[in-house]
């Protein structure tokens, strides 16, 4: 092959390259950007054919709208405290199980992981709404909490396995020697190496309990819905008026969007050890 | 009473201290808390609806122990059995479409352009954002007449759909949906499965003149074989149980014609409160996806003889 050719062949490279990454991501892009754009406009441009892509006035007022609803702060203070709790409880529970299962080589009990992750979620909400309802705690945010665990648990659980089991023993049987208790080697040894397995699963349980709906729509009461049941509702309410439902369904989801953008190493290892999603 | 129980604990310590070295350290105690949860939130639910299973029960009325009858019930209902044809098409198409895009997707995010950190931070927002809200602006992109999706489709000389609301082709517009939300979950898995390949068999192919396609076809593909298995089965699980999106988009309708296994559960636990025969589907379900990957599991191993038969 002459020079000329190469160059001639690298530029279709380089062309085919980028025709193809324009394909890919402008679903994603334009998908967001319509998103935004239909949660910016005033009724008469969302209602207008052929659709209005950039609107001459911008409709801020849809997203003061919804901010100043007063039910609205109270929805993102529910989700606040379900993600929360659940999350934090997750990591407690779940990170030292990590810890012993990873140090017991008790690999048969990630079956447990396995099945919670094939179970449909509705599978736990009928006997878990039961239990609820007689214990008397439909009407509060307990319920949801606990049955956030189902997301979060195996999510900190099984990546935690796949961190702990990378990390060196031989630090950790040196502590063990010199007369440090297993609960001290697991304090200042074992989990300092582990932040960022822990950042992993903090973030990937943050976002599924976040994202979680089938859970609310069945146990939140007017008081207890969390963001995405709160927009469902949005939906049959009011149906014609787009431009709030946008904006509303814009605010719920950008917290998630931003930590995509910004932990988008986390979020990739994390969900390419398998992990994905849970409920 | 309280004196016994200070003492013992404290005898039977100083009983085990001199074994301390001699046996390896037992991690128990670190994986007990998640035990509770566990048994509590996963194994609990699961033994109790098995149980509810066996019975006529139903929320403000007393249960009776009726046996295999709701699983008998399930045989003759015929919603749960369109429920299985809806859940087997979506689930397919759910499995294929992002399969195929998200290998294409992975070869293109494994070649080195500028910008490409970024994109791929955008290419996975679909899967990590809200599907509540994802649905939600979907619903008004499916809309007949002001939807924008039609708008598009106008452009290109394609008469308008009526996509989420015609029984035809409401199952291939949540499909639609659900690839464009999971397409990167097989990216990112394929994208790991390249990073693996070596560069040498590339090397000598280019050298023999081979095609971009035959190259794919004949190194890389059986290459990340391994890999496009594991996203299917992942994206197996997720296609089956899919809920958000059909939910907050069709509820099952037009009619039942997106009514699938999932959609059908709820509607029979929390809309008719028939707690024992929900279960009982819930337990046929979970069992039907066992299945599924059993048979999933079973095909990977088929291709695997026929390969080593093959002697390649």
């Amino acid at each position: 092959m002459t020079p000329r050719q190469i160059n001639i062949r690298q530029i279709i490279g380089k062309i085919g390259l980028w025709f193809s990454v324009f394909v890919i991501v402008s679903p994603a892009i334009l998908f967001f950007l319509w998103m935004a754009s239909l949660s910016l406009k005033f009724e008469i441009d969302n209602a207008a054919y052929p659709p209005v892509f950039i609107p001459e006035h911008i409709a801020w007022k849809n997203y003061a709208d919804v901010l100043a609803s007063n039910r609205f702060l109270t929805y993102f203070v529910n989700s606040l405290i379900v993600t929360g709790s659940a999350t934090a409880l997750a990591l407690l529970v779940g990170v030292p199980a990590g810890y012993g299962i990873a140090r017991m080589a008790a690999h048969k009990s990630a079956i447990v992981i396995l099945i919670a992750r094939i179970t449909p979620g509705l599978s736990y909400l009928i006997p878990l709404f039961l239990m609820f309802q007689w214990l008397g705690l439909l009407g509060t945010l307990v319920p949801q909490i606990i049955i956030h665990l189902v997301v979060t648990v195996p999510i900190v659980i099984w990546i935690m396995i796949g961190y702990f089991e990378t990390t060196p023993m031989e630090l950790e049987e040196a502590a063990l020697i010199d007369g440090a208790t297993r609960w001290q080697v697991f304090r200042h040894v074992a989990l300092p190496i582990t932040k960022p397995g822990i950042a992993v699963a903090f973030i990937l349980a943050v976002i599924f309990s976040w994202n979680n709906f089938v859970f609310g729509i069945v146990l939140a009461g007017r008081e207890t819905r969390t963001l995405p049941v709160a927009v469902y509702n949005m939906i049959s309410f009011d149906q014609l008026s787009w431009g709030p439902l946008a904006a509303a369904a814009l605010i719920v989801t950008f917290p998630v969007l931003l930590l995509t953008v910004f932990a988008q190493r986390q979020i990739v290892a994390g969900l390419t050890a398998g992990a994905v999603k849970g409920g | 009473m309280s004196a016994l129980t200070q003492t013992t604990p404290g005898a039977a310590q100083s009983d085990a201290a001199p074994e301390k070295e001699l046996r390896p350290p037992s991690y128990w105690p670190f994986v007990v808390p998640a035990l509770v949860v566990v048994l509590a939130i996963i194994i609990f639910p699961w033994v109790f609806t098995i149980w509810m299973s066996l019975n006529e029960w139903k929320v403000g009325s007393s249960t009776t122990f009726v046996g295999f009858s709701n699983y008998l019930r399930l045989t003759s209902d015929p919603r749960f059995i369109e429920a299985i044809g809806h859940t087997l098409v979506y689930t397919a198409l759910s499995v294929l479409l992002p399969l195929a895009l998200g290998t294409f997707a992975a070869v293109v995010f494994h070649q080195k352009f500028p910008g490409r950190g970024f994109l791929r931070g955008v290419f996975i927002m679909p899967m990590m954002a809200t599907p509540v809200a994802i649905a939600l602006v979907w619903t008004m992109m499916f809309h007949p007449q002001l939807g924008v999706l039609n708008y598009l489709l106008s452009l290109v000389g394609i008469p308008a759909q009526l996509w989420v609301f015609h029984p035809a082709t409401v199952i291939p517009s949540l499909v639609l949906v659900e690839t464009w939300q999971w397409t990167p979950l097989v990216m990112l898995i394929v994208l790991g499965g390249l990073a693996a390949i070596p560069t040498e068999p590339y090397e000598s192919a280019q050298i023999d003149g081979a095609s971009l396609w035959q190259v794919f076809r004949f190194i890389t593909l059986p290459l990340i074989m391994p890999f496009l298995f594991i996203a299917g089965m992942i994206r197996m699980i997720d296609a089956v149980k899919s809920f958000d999106i059909i939910f907050a988009i069709t509820q099952g309708g037009p009619g039942s014609a997106s009514e699938t296994i999932n959609i059908y559960l709820y509607s029979v636990a929390f809309s008719y409160y028939d707690l024992g025969y929900g279960s009982a589907i819930a337990v046929v379900f979970f069992l039907l996806i066992v299945l599924l990957a059993a048979v999933m599991l079973y095909a990977r191993q088929r291709m695997l003889w026929t390969e080593i038969a093959n002697g390649t």
